[in-house]
């Protein structure tokens, strides 16, 4: 038997799982979003990243080579080999809390795309391509949002506040490379996500500014989803997720 | 072989999108390529949008198209790269997406600001957008400020 390229595997694990459970959670709102209009834009933004995390896992799966499928990676692992960020695993909360979560997510997914659509691996480089024209909106979209809510109402501020003390603490992960990334990024295939923070910082404050929120400084980082080390939100993620195909072994829509 | 592939090409031209069916997968530029080895036959198409749930229906529309016509062996090919762009949808594409009620992309591609996009109903540029995210992938909301009517606007990719 080859040996399959872990590194490799456990890289594309990482950025498949993170679509994957970010998607999952924005699904969440389907027939709940507070209009029509935004309704139908989150759950269009949770099919854009369902897409990328299926490119991902269809890819993995041919790296892993152990007849794996994109659905036996998707719907048949258990949480500690999900490799996901913290940060898209985080409980949808409010609409504040929904918004600022795809933001800063999307905020940095871009920046990082930008940098993998040059990747060494054709097939990284083709997938990061392609979502890019899509991350693009999702930028947008949730930027304005962001704004909006931040220089919006008494209450949205406050609502607004309230989602980045939740989730400020989930954001370091995205700058602190597993070994797993750092190994791929030397290789040419990945990229040294560490080298992104200032951007991503500089972009955020930009954003925040015009919100009239303030980024918050010196908060305890938690760390562990790229290495499998979940919250607890995530065993009730998966138990829905994975619902079916536990129930149902092999099932076919 | 030259003939044959221009046979085939006729018979793609047939086979519509199954969100909008005035356009053919040919006008959606998603065809890259045909091939023809011996009796087989390769359609290299390359996906619309990441999710788009219709492209696994294309593959198949396109497959059962051409098993139609007599062809028996049949390989859809998807290929991501270069990623695809409504640059590539045809001038006839654009036209057909007009009269069916959906604003054609806007070339060169981007975001467009608002007053640049034509209402398909009364052609003024008055409009607005109502949301980035519409009805599929594919599609923004927006609304003529003129003669009051939403519309969709085939987003720029």
């Amino acid at each position: 038997m080859m040996n399959a390229d872990n590194n490799l595997v456990n890289y594309l694990l990482h950025l498949a799982d993170t679509t994957l459970i970010l998607s999952q959670r924005n699904s969440e709102w389907c027939g709940h979003g507070p209009v029509l209009e935004q309704d139908i834009a989150l759950t269009n933004i949770a099919l854009d990243l369902l897409g990328q995390s299926r490119n991902f896992y269809q890819y993995a799966a041919i790296v892993s080579g152990n007849n794996h499928t994109e659905d036996t990676l998707a719907y048949l692992r258990t949480e500690r080999e999900y490799k996901n960020l913290l940060l898209t695993e985080q409980p949808n909360g409010d609409w504040a809390q929904t918004i600022l979560r795809q933001y800063l997510f999307s905020q940095f997914q871009y920046l990082y795309f930008e940098q993998l659509q040059y990747s060494a691996d054709t097939q990284i480089a083709a997938i990061t391509a392609k979502a890019l024209k899509e991350i693009k909106y999702h930028v947008r979209w949730s930027s304005e949002w962001v704004i909006r809510l931040g220089d919006g109402t008494e209450e949205s501020k406050v609502r607004m506040n309230a989602a980045i003390i939740t989730l400020w603490p989930y954001t370091g992960e995205m700058f602190m490379p597993a070994s797993y990334e750092q190994t791929i990024a030397f290789r040419g295939i990945g990229y040294d996500c560490s080298e992104l923070k200032e951007i991503w910082q500089q972009k955020v404050k930009t954003i925040f500014e015009e919100a009239t929120l303030i980024v918050p400084e010196k908060v305890f980082m938690q760390t562990g989803g790229k290495n499998g080390t979940h919250t607890e939100n995530m065993g009730y993620i998966l138990t829905e997720l994975q619902y079916v195909q536990r129930a149902y072994p092999n099932c076919e829509w | 072989m030259q003939d044959e592939i221009k046979n085939i090409t006729a018979i793609l031209e047939t086979v519509s999108d199954p969100e909008i069916p005035v356009l053919s997968v040919t006008d959606m530029g998603i065809i890259r390529e045909v091939k023809m080895n011996g009796d087989s036959v390769e359609v290299i198409i390359t996906p619309t949008y990441t999710g788009c749930p219709a492209m696994d229906m294309i593959a198949m529309n396109i497959r059962l198209a051409l098993i139609e016509k007599g062809y028996r062996n049949v390989i859809i090919t998807s290929v991501l790269s270069p990623a695809w762009t409504t640059d590539w949808m045809t001038e006839s594409g654009k036209q057909k997406l007009k009269a069916y009620g959906i604003a054609p992309p806007q070339t060169p591609s981007g975001i467009p600001s608002d007053g640049t996009i034509a209402c398909p109903q009364c052609h003024s540029t008055n409009t607005r957008c109502i949301s980035e995210f519409g009805s599929t992938a594919c599609k923004a909301l927006y609304q003529c400020n003129d003669c009051k009517e939403p519309f969709d606007y085939f987003k720029c990719h």
